[in-house]
């Protein structure tokens, strides 16, 4: 500090403890955000036994489930475009989700309690989106089963889409949608994610494309 | 536009050293708060292609200000009682920073807040403040010498 030419100053202004204090700003950042009503999405992640898992919730419910394959800054990008800009990481509205979802993967919930807000998902999406939770835990259904109950027993490939483009994966069952074969058919967070949560379902049938006879349930 | 969480992620710790400066140790931290509270308001309306940094660092510097002003500004006279310093350092080596900034004429200490703390071009300093780059270079270099007489030579 003696010798002018050294004078920074960032580094006078800078403490080592700089990376937690701003940690605990940003919590009470996110916590007056939320009491202002200016938090239009809350995120964070939490890991599962298909990885880590990254929630997103606006006021009205859980908006998103994303694998990390699909990149999570990606998703948040998408996020903010889509519904607001105003994104941050705040755990506390997804504390309740989180937790379920724990409660899920160990084996203990077979159904989710928590508000869904499907504002990513709109018309013929929207209603097969609303139709799934009618599949039980441990229970599947064909793409073409899943028409017939939206009512348009033709839009087995718009049930397709409207599954492989689930905003809310895990918490609104679009996993338990197979083939008329009993194949697995397609899953945002890849087809190992699938058989996973199907096993963790006890559902061990869903069968490969090329190999034996599929036994529900 | 960029998720807000990435703006706080990116400025954070130069908002921080901002209101470090203008608000002194006591306000520092709701100069931050507030900063950033009113940023997330304006965030959705901010203009394609804003430099936020810079538009970042004009809020704080005026929030900072508010705050130490509406709070009370305390400058004390007497040497400070010796006290464990939140951030590790002994002394109050963050209030002599802060006495000498608030010390400076109002230009050069808003040069010096832009430039030397937040690291923003002098063009970029000028176009928030007004004034030429050469005005917003000379009112940085005016104010760093001041802050090296005051701050510097009376810390040994």
């Amino acid at each position: 500090m003696s010798n002018p030419a050294s004078f920074s100053l960032t580094e006078a202004l800078s403490s080592p403890d700089d990376v937690s204090h701003l940690h605990d700003l940003h919590a009470r950042l996110a916590g007056a955000a939320e009491a202002e009503g200016r938090l239009d999405v809350a995120y964070r992640t939490v890991s599962s036994a298909v990885g880590e898992l990254l929630l997103a919730a606006t006021p009205a419910g859980v908006v998103r489930v994303a694998f990390a394959q699909e990149g999570f800054d990606a998703v948040l990008a998408d996020l903010a475009a889509r519904l607001s800009p105003r994104v941050l990481a705040a755990p506390a509205r997804l504390d309740a989700a989180a937790r379920q979802l724990e409660e899920y993967f160990a084996g203990s919930r077979r159904r989710f309690d928590v508000p869904i807000d499907l504002a990513l998902a709109s018309g013929f999406r929207r209603q097969v989106l609303l139709a799934l939770p009618t599949i039980e835990f441990g229970h599947t259904a064909s793409y073409t089963q899943v028409a017939r109950t939206v009512g348009s027993e033709r839009a087995v490939r718009a049930v397709g889409t409207a599954c492989a483009t689930n905003p809310v994966p895990v918490l609104v069952p679009c996993h338990r949608v197979l083939r008329s074969d009993g194949t697995l058919g397609g899953y945002r967070g890849g087809l190992d994610a699938k058989r996973v949560l199907l096993g963790l379902e006890g559902v061990t049938g869903a069968r490969p494309p090329t190999s034996g006879p599929a036994r529900r349930r | 536009m960029r998720p807000f969480e990435s703006v706080v992620a990116e400025h954070g710790a130069t908002v921080l050293r901002v209101c470090r400066a203008v608000a002194g140790p006591d306000h520092a931290d709701d100069a931050w708060s507030e900063t950033f509270l009113a940023a997330l308001r304006a965030y959705p309306d901010l203009p394609d292609g804003a430099n936020v940094q810079a538009w970042l660092v004009t809020i704080a510097r005026r929030k900072a200000i508010d705050t130490h002003r509406s709070r009370g500004r305390t400058v004390p006279i007497d040497p400070l009682p010796e006290q464990p310093s939140p951030h590790g350092r002994p002394g109050g080596w963050e209030r002599d920073l802060w006495e000498a900034i608030a010390l400076l004429p109002p230009k050069q200490q808003a040069a010096v807040v832009h430039h030397h703390i937040a690291g923003l071009p002098h063009a970029e300093v000028a176009a928030v403040l007004g004034g030429s780059p050469a005005a917003a270079r000379r009112a940085a270099a005016d104010g760093i010498a001041a802050l090296r007489r005051r701050y510097l030579e009376a810390t040994p």
